[in-house]
């Protein structure tokens, strides 16, 4: 796979290409769950809606946080750079902390939420809410255990192109998924609290 | 207790032993299998079938699997129709007919699903993948390993549903799943489910292809092709392909979301608690529009190509088919609503759509055109594969114009939901679709095998499905006019209906009798496969790059790859005498990709979640799922993943074919078969 990188006809340009239509097909899968959530948002079924149930100052700290982790990728992708393979992995490291730091937060969120007993069987509104929003920690969980794996694989083979191109995808997944959570933010918790 | 843990909810009711058809199916499948298997060790295959087909990474093979599975889908599909136009001609006043109406829905449901999921996108993706690579120079896919994951998704799609015949049910709702009908409390069977899996696994491979070939068509192609230069087949497929990554990711959210209903008791769809049963049908014709086109325009591509090559002229117009393609894919995301003029989105937005509609038919009117001037003082040969285009360009300029017609909502008012609309769409992916993929089947055929399909046969094959099609679907655009509505599995003997309804069955038979020719010509042909022979890799004197290289094409493609400075750039060198160079060519170690079970792994796990799923046996989906993740992070530790074939390797097979090539038209030529030169093709010239 190292001669493959300087092979005209299969080149990391490529791959790399490749991914980013990858990127724009999640693009339309996050879009029609935001129109999803358009549409169904005020159909509260006499219950509470988003606006009720969110706690603004609590979802900042969860955007904080996840926006504080792509910082911490973009420099074990510096890190990349100068081929420091420790400090690359202590800045995934970081990075995994601060995710799942997110993910918890949201987890935490859900359950507070089911157990006042307001769920995605209550509502239309409620069900695109967790549809959408979960999407998105699922997605964050994905990057989670895949930034597990290149952790793995980094220790095993150490700084190949192989794995410095696989850290690309997963920051382009990273950053991708970083700006999908500030419409989130946006359009679920800030305009809904309106 | 303990058996609902193991099984879910499935019990030995699930398989219908009472029902003789079913069960006559079932027997039939299954000694089918046994049929297969028992080749297998009898022929001592199993290594083989392993080795150079489940594990195989080439375009070629792949795009030749696509079609069997195409083929064999098309058969049951039909089956299917032939059972549905019985029903309707017997089924008239006193007379139920033979189909109790929970199986009858069940069965156009299952033909709409198998022939657009199963039928024509393995079809399309067939020819894409066998010929795509050849025609723009290059030695496989960008991704050769996703390409043959996605194979086996689509199979396992297509093997989910027909395990539905035969444990449970299928969906009994139309091929697009309208809910509230869709929903657990209309539908608590497990037909929905096994649809929502079936179409969801399918729809990941399909997806991952279209990335795929868009990679592969912006970044690998042989230098000197600029996008200008890519044949008109690269350029539809592109399209295409682009508009599968726009439109897929809707239909994978829409049916999730029916899933979520189902399985967890949200309200996307429902009729309570706040649901919106017409957000799922914008929904799934923002995807589904397009998916009309994803169809289409590769079938454009091929008869672009045919066109071009038997009227012995460059295409007519070939930057405007370029921009006609192109508007049709902008265009196909601003149509969608035409499907459902009749629910009351009010007067304007319906006039924005109907224009919208009739403005997609400009483009598609260039496209005509431009064929009809190809043909226009060309030298026409009328062979198997200009049939099917001369038969298309008429049937779908009448599909076309019955298209027009019901765009304009006032009308379809009167013929929404009619049969008017089923003789619509039929004409226009019977005609425009199917047509195509047969013409590029018998076109590519000789690339794929070495020989060319017996010409009599086919052109028999031809004029049973073009006869047996206008048969079938005249009288069904004059019920639609009667009032007959869609979906009808009895009716009352004073509607009149009834003579109309036996005349389109007897047009199903004569398409069956199509099929029966085509069956026959590829048996006769594979018989008489030594007087067939494609010795050149040149058999109809073909104009892009895929005629340049020998017939079957070898597996690494090309030994050198091409350099290009023309469209038709192959046409061209023989115009010039260039391809036949005396100079010895430079051959070059050449990066290939490593033979790979790993897609096929995935896919069965994929499989095992989704049958799983269906019956809601909690344990095996944990194990599906689970399986295919493992089997992804395994994967991603083998850094083995690719070769090189040595320079030498590549002189050698290739001097031997060349050899054989000389010996072979020798022999040709004493017995008087073959009648073209024998050439020795060399591809660094182009």
């Amino acid at each position: 796979m190292t001669q493959a990188a300087t092979h005209a006809d299969h080149s990391d340009d490529t791959d790399i290409f490749g991914f980013w239509i990858y990127i724009l097909s999640d693009c339309i899968l996050f879009a029609s769950l935001f129109a999803v959530f358009a549409v169904l948002q005020s159909n509260v079924y006499g219950g509470p809606g988003i606006k009720e149930l969110s706690n603004l100052s609590y979802v900042l700290i969860e955007t904080m946080v996840l926006l504080a982790s792509s910082f911490t990728y973009g420099l074990s992708i510096l890190s990349v750079y100068k081929n420091a393979k420790y400090r690359v992995l202590f800045y995934l490291g970081l990075t995994f902390l601060l995710g799942a730091s997110f993910v918890g937060m949201e987890i935490n969120e859900f359950t507070h939420l089911f157990l006042e007993g307001h769920t995605w069987q209550s509502s239309a509104a409620l069900s695109s809410f967790f549809a959408l929003v979960g999407t998105h920690g699922l997605h964050v969980s994905i990057g989670l255990l895949w930034m597990l794996l290149l952790m793995a694989q980094l220790i095993t083979f150490g700084m190949t192109p192989v794995i410095s191109r696989r850290l690309t995808y997963l920051g382009l997944f990273w950053a991708f998924l970083d700006i999908i959570w500030i419409f989130v933010f946006t359009i679920v918790y800030l305009m809904g609290s309106i | 207790m303990m058996q609902k843990i193991l099984f879910g909810n499935l019990t030995w009711q699930a398989i219908p032993f009472n029902n003789p058809i079913i069960m006559g199916a079932a027997v039939f499948m299954v000694a089918i299998i046994l049929l297969i298997i028992g080749a297998l060790f009898y022929f001592k295959q199993w290594k083989t079938l392993w080795t150079e087909w489940l594990t195989t990474v080439d375009h070629k093979k792949i795009g030749l699997m696509y079609i069997i599975l195409a083929f064999v889908m098309l058969v049951r599909g039909l089956i299917d129709a032939a059972m549905m136009r019985l029903q309707q001609a017997i089924a008239v006043g006193d007379s139920m007919g033979y189909l109790p109406p929970e199986h009858y829905d069940q069965i156009f449901t299952a033909h709409g699903v198998i022939m657009i999921f199963f039928m024509a996108m393995p079809f399309m993706f067939g020819l894409i993948n066998i010929v795509l690579p050849l025609q723009i120079g290059a030695r496989d896919v960008a991704f050769p390993f996703l390409n043959s994951l996605s194979f086996w998704l689509a199979v396992v799609g297509a093997v989910l549903l027909n395990i539905s015949l035969v444990i449970g049910d299928f969906a009994a709702t139309g091929w697009l799943a309208y809910p509230p009908l869709s929903e657990l409390a209309y539908s608590p069977g497990v037909g929905v489910d096994y649809y929502i899996m079936a179409l969801q696994i399918s729809g990941i491979g399909t997806l991952l292809s279209g990335i795929n070939f868009v990679v592969t068509i912006l970044k690998m192609r042989c230098p000197g092709m600029t996008l200008m230069k890519m044949p008109v087949f690269v350029w539809t497929s592109l399209c295409s392909m682009i508009l599968v990554i726009l439109a897929f990711p809707v239909l994978t959210v829409t049916l999730a979301l029916l899933c979520f209903d189902r399985y967890f008791g949200m309200h996307f769809f429902t009729a309570d608690a706040g649901g919106n049963a017409m957000m799922y049908i914008n929904l799934i014709w923002i995807w589904g529009h397009p998916e009309v086109y994803i169809l289409i325009l590769p079938a454009f591509g091929i008869y672009s190509e045919v066109v071009a090559t038997f009227s012995k002229k460059y295409l007519f117009g070939y930057a405007t088919m370029v921009w006609a393609t192109a508007c049709i894919t902008l265009l196909a995301f601003s149509v969608w609503l035409h499907h459902f003029f009749t629910m009351g989105a009010g007067a304007n937005v319906n006039a924005f759509f109907g224009i919208a509609t009739m403005v997609i038919s400009v483009p598609t009117g260039v496209k005509v055109f431009n064929w009809l001037f190809t043909m226009y003082r060309g030298r026409i040969t009328f062979t198997t594969p200009m049939l099917w285009t001369m038969g298309f360009i008429s049937t779908f300029a009448i599909g076309g114009m019955t298209g027009v017609l019901m765009a304009v909502p006032a009308i379809d008012y009167q013929v929404h939901n009619s049969l008017f609309l089923i003789a619509h769409f039929h004409n226009a992916i019977i005609g425009g679709v199917l047509f195509g993929y047969l013409a590029g089947l018998t076109y590519w055929f000789p690339k794929v095998f070495g020989f060319k399909l017996n010409e009599t046969l086919g052109r028999y094959a031809f004029w049973s499905w073009i006869i047996g099609f206008y048969v079938a679907f005249l009288p069904v655009y004059l019920l639609g006019m009667m009032g007959m509505t869609r979906r009808l599995s009895h009716y009352d003997a004073a509607t009149g209906w009834h003579p109309f309804l036996v005349v389109a069955a007897i047009g199903v038979l004569i398409i069956c009798g199509g099929v029966l020719f085509q069956v026959a010509q590829l048996l006769v042909s594979i018989k008489n496969r030594a007087s067939y022979r494609d010795v050149t890799g040149d058999p109809w004197d073909g104009r892009t790059l895929e005629w340049s290289i020998a017939s079957p094409a070898p597996f690494y493609n090309f030994a050198i790859t091409p350099h290009v400075n023309s469209r038709d750039a192959f046409w061209q060198a023989k115009q010039e005498g260039s391809h036949q160079s005396e100079t010895k060519p430079q051959y070059e170690d050449i990066h290939m990709p490593k033979n790979t079970g790993v897609g096929f792994i995935i896919a069965v796990f994929s499989g095992i979640f989704g049958f799983a799923a269906v019956w809601h046996i909690v344990w095996l989906s944990i194990v599906g799922l689970a399986g295919a993740i493992i089997t992804v992070i395994v994967r991603s530790f083998n850094m083995e993943v690719d070769y090189y074939l040595k320079a030498d390797d590549v002189e050698r097979m290739e001097r031997e074919r060349q050899s054989m090539i000389t010996q072979m038209a020798t022999k040709a030529a004493c017995c008087g078969s073959v009648a073209t030169q024998p050439q020795i093709l060399n591809t660094q010239n182009i």
